[in-house]
């Protein structure tokens, strides 16, 4: 029961407090069996002795509150300001009422009479309790508001790089000491992240990169064809996938899938203290955790990487052979003629390095994440964001830098 | 309904899942205004029992009434209006993460009634200040919060809505002496002030000492006694000996005695 209406109430909805309103549903509360089976009796407030008394009957009790609330504040402009309460046996209080009785009297329970015990003591606590001083509450100004965001914003992205460089740091020192040291070497978690990452993506991996491929070929296949160059669309095939899609491809799915698989995992370890735990076992959770990850993106990536290649290439040979008549000898032949095996070796130079940034940046989420199960998954959230814009940036990068050496 | 009917009875109930069984035939008053402890070596299902009777469990057989109302026959608009007098403080406290402290409080008000959000502030911070937060802790986030300050934000939204009945899971356990004391004492105001029966599962001895006006012992998947500690304490079986006669349970023991002569000399 809990559930449903929590999850509704994480992300209320612009006035949630009168969506929640079911009239002829409100609960009886309190103590009394007999409101439970009719209607409980509204509570009335009635002066008495010239302003300096004022009767209280009835159920003041939360269900009717705003309504009590609203009586509270008649009375007191009616009333004499040491107005005294006389509250009767029989009227049901709860805490909510009482704390609108004792705005009548300015919270001094002192002045509030009855004979109920319950009651007195009831009035009492709450009186202590809205004693206490409430705290300043902190103002957002408009304007000066919106800049501080912004300073915040920009002073978070700064130290997030910062954070990202010294990461990598850490990891390159962590693989500089480990390398020359065989017994270190954690191989049976990289070969389970391998698998987890490498071999258990290929499907996934091979059957986008083929619609993909087939897609690039469609559109080759309509523009070309008005200029009598439909032959063409084997090296924009070729062309593209060997270059760019094909670890582009291979790299966003990768940093959606593993990269935030990695971020969950070290970040559930993390809120557990699990993290903590590791260190005081005298490991460095670097070497334990992120190590073996970050070897296992760098041996799977490439390899999904030629993967992407090849299934795009073969869907833009399926299109070719179905819609332009180029046979599937023909199609490879020209792709071996035309294509040179530089431009394969541009494509996969920068699996490598999108594998590392991958991994870094899910496992740096990762050691982010705090204590609670909501801040895994924004961590979650944050590492796909920026490890995509982060390929997709050193891609572009990377684009200029291969037409400038004349690669 | 009389003051005399017990406010929860328990009669036969069975609890299992699969084949094992966790509760058979287990009987259980709960008298109005009383603080109940229950107590019970681990996996004796005292958390399954403390389940059942709000409701979020399922049992086999027997029957369990509240406000004398039997749970299993009522229509599902009624149960949950029975539900809603009963206050449960969990074992970890539950309190929903993505939620400030004050939210965490005020989500059964926004859900069940329509009041301004002036009308929330002010009950919410009344249950904060009842539970004995201090009032700046309202903006925080769970996890934000120390063990003790968990319990008691909990607590808070436990109260929100005036419950008749108030089910604690092991309220004590994971704070310090100090802090578990300061929380056994604001059970008992809480109880004196606002009228609550408390259903009380506890590991705490000294809990069981100092504010329990019963306990019930869960053993061999029944109620074996449910009494004065006096009583309890006296009572022959093996388990409900090595409880109280061990030396924790001793210790608990002359501590109290040590409590009652120190406060009898003052008098």
């Amino acid at each position: 029961m809990a559930f449903a209406r929590t999850h509704r109430y994480v992300q209320p909805p612009p006035s949630h407090a009168a969506l929640s309103l079911r009239s002829g549903n409100t609960p009886a509360l309190g103590g009394n069996a007999a409101t439970l089976s009719g209607m409980s009796e509204r509570g009335s407030a009635q002066l008495v002795d010239d302003g300096s008394r004022i009767t209280i009957r009835g159920d003041w009790t939360l269900e009717h509150i705003s309504e009590l609330a609203a009586l509270c504040a008649q009375m007191r402009k009616a009333a004499r300001s040491d107005v005294a309460l006389d509250i009767e046996v029989e009227s049901r209080i709860d805490t909510a009422g009482a704390s609108v009785l004792l705005d009548l009297v300015a919270g001094d329970s002192q002045r509030v009479l009855t004979a109920n015990d319950a009651t007195r003591q009831l009035i009492a606590a709450v009186a202590r309790a809205e004693g206490v001083p409430p705290p300043k509450r902190k103002r957002d100004a408009g304007f000066l508001g919106i800049v501080a965001n912004v300073g915040n914003a920009l002073e978070a992205m700064w130290r997030n790089t910062l954070g990202l460089v010294g990461f990598i740091g850490l990891i390159l020192s962590s693989f500089a000491r480990s390398a020359l040291r065989p017994s270190q070497w954690r191989t049976t978690s990289t070969v389970a992240h391998i698998e987890q990452t490498g071999l258990n993506a290929t499907p996934i991996v091979a059957l986008l990169c083929f619609l993909v491929g087939a897609v690039v070929a469609f559109l080759g296949a309509v523009v070309l064809r008005d200029f009598g160059a439909s032959i063409f669309t084997v090296e924009l095939v070729g062309y593209s996938f060997l270059r760019e899609f094909g670890v582009l491809l291979t790299a966003i799915m990768v940093a959606g899938r593993s990269g935030s698989a990695f971020t969950a995992q070290i970040g559930s370890m993390k809120a557990r203290e699990e993290i903590d735990a590791i260190r005081t076992l005298g490991l460095q959770p670097v070497d334990v955790l992120v190590m073996p990850r970050v070897i296992a993106l760098l041996v799977s990536l490439p390899i999904l990487t030629l993967v992407g290649m090849l299934a795009g290439i073969i869907g833009g040979a399926v299109v070719c052979v179905a819609t332009l008549d180029i046979s599937p000898l023909m199609f490879f032949t020209r792709l071996q003629e035309t294509t040179s095996i530089r431009h394969f070796w541009v494509g996969m130079s920068k699996a490598p390095l999108f594998a590392f940034l991958i991994a870094a940046i899910g496992c740096m989420e990762g050691f982010k994440v705090s204590g609670s199960a909501e801040s895994v998954g924004t961590h979650t959230t944050s590492s796909v964001v920026q490890s995509i814009f982060v390929v997709i940036l050193v891609d572009a990068l990377a684009a200029v830098f291969f037409l400038e050496i004349d690669l | 309904m009389s003051d005399a009917e017990p406010i929860i009875r328990i009669r036969g109930l069975r609890n299992q899942f699969g084949e094992q069984v966790v509760h058979e035939s287990l009987d259980l008053d709960v008298r109005r205004g009383e603080i109940l402890g229950v107590v019970g070596g681990s996996g004796s299902g005292k958390s399954v029992l403390l389940r059942a009777i709000i409701g979020l469990g399922h049992p086999a057989a027997g029957s369990i009434h509240l406000f004398g109302e039997d749970m299993a026959s009522l229509p599902e608009a009624r149960r949950e209006r029975m539900q809603q007098r009963c206050g449960v403080l969990f074992q970890n406290g539950a309190l929903f993460s993505s939620l400030t402290v004050a939210e965490n409080v005020a989500v059964a008000l926004h859900e069940h009634y329509a009041l301004d959000a002036a009308m929330v502030h002010r009950l919410v911070q009344l249950k904060i200040a009842l539970a004995g937060l201090p009032l700046d802790a309202s903006s925080k986030f769970p996890s934000q919060l120390s063990g003790g300050m968990v319990k008691r934000a909990a607590l808070a939204r436990a109260l929100i809505l005036d419950p008749d009945i108030l089910f604690l899971d092991e309220p004590t356990a994971g704070l310090d002496p100090i802090g578990a004391a300061a929380f056994d004492q604001l059970i008992l105001t809480l109880r004196d002030s606002l009228g609550l029966t408390v259903f009380l599962i506890t590991h705490d001895l000294d809990t069981l000492y100092t504010i329990c006006d019963r306990v019930a012992v869960l053993a061999q998947k029944k109620i074996l006694v449910a009494d004065s500690l006096e009583v309890v304490e006296k009572f022959d079986e093996p388990w409900v000996r090595d409880y109280f006669q061990g030396p924790r349970g001793r210790a608990a023991q002359q501590a109290r005695t040590r409590q009652t002569s120190l406060s009898s000399a003052g008098h």
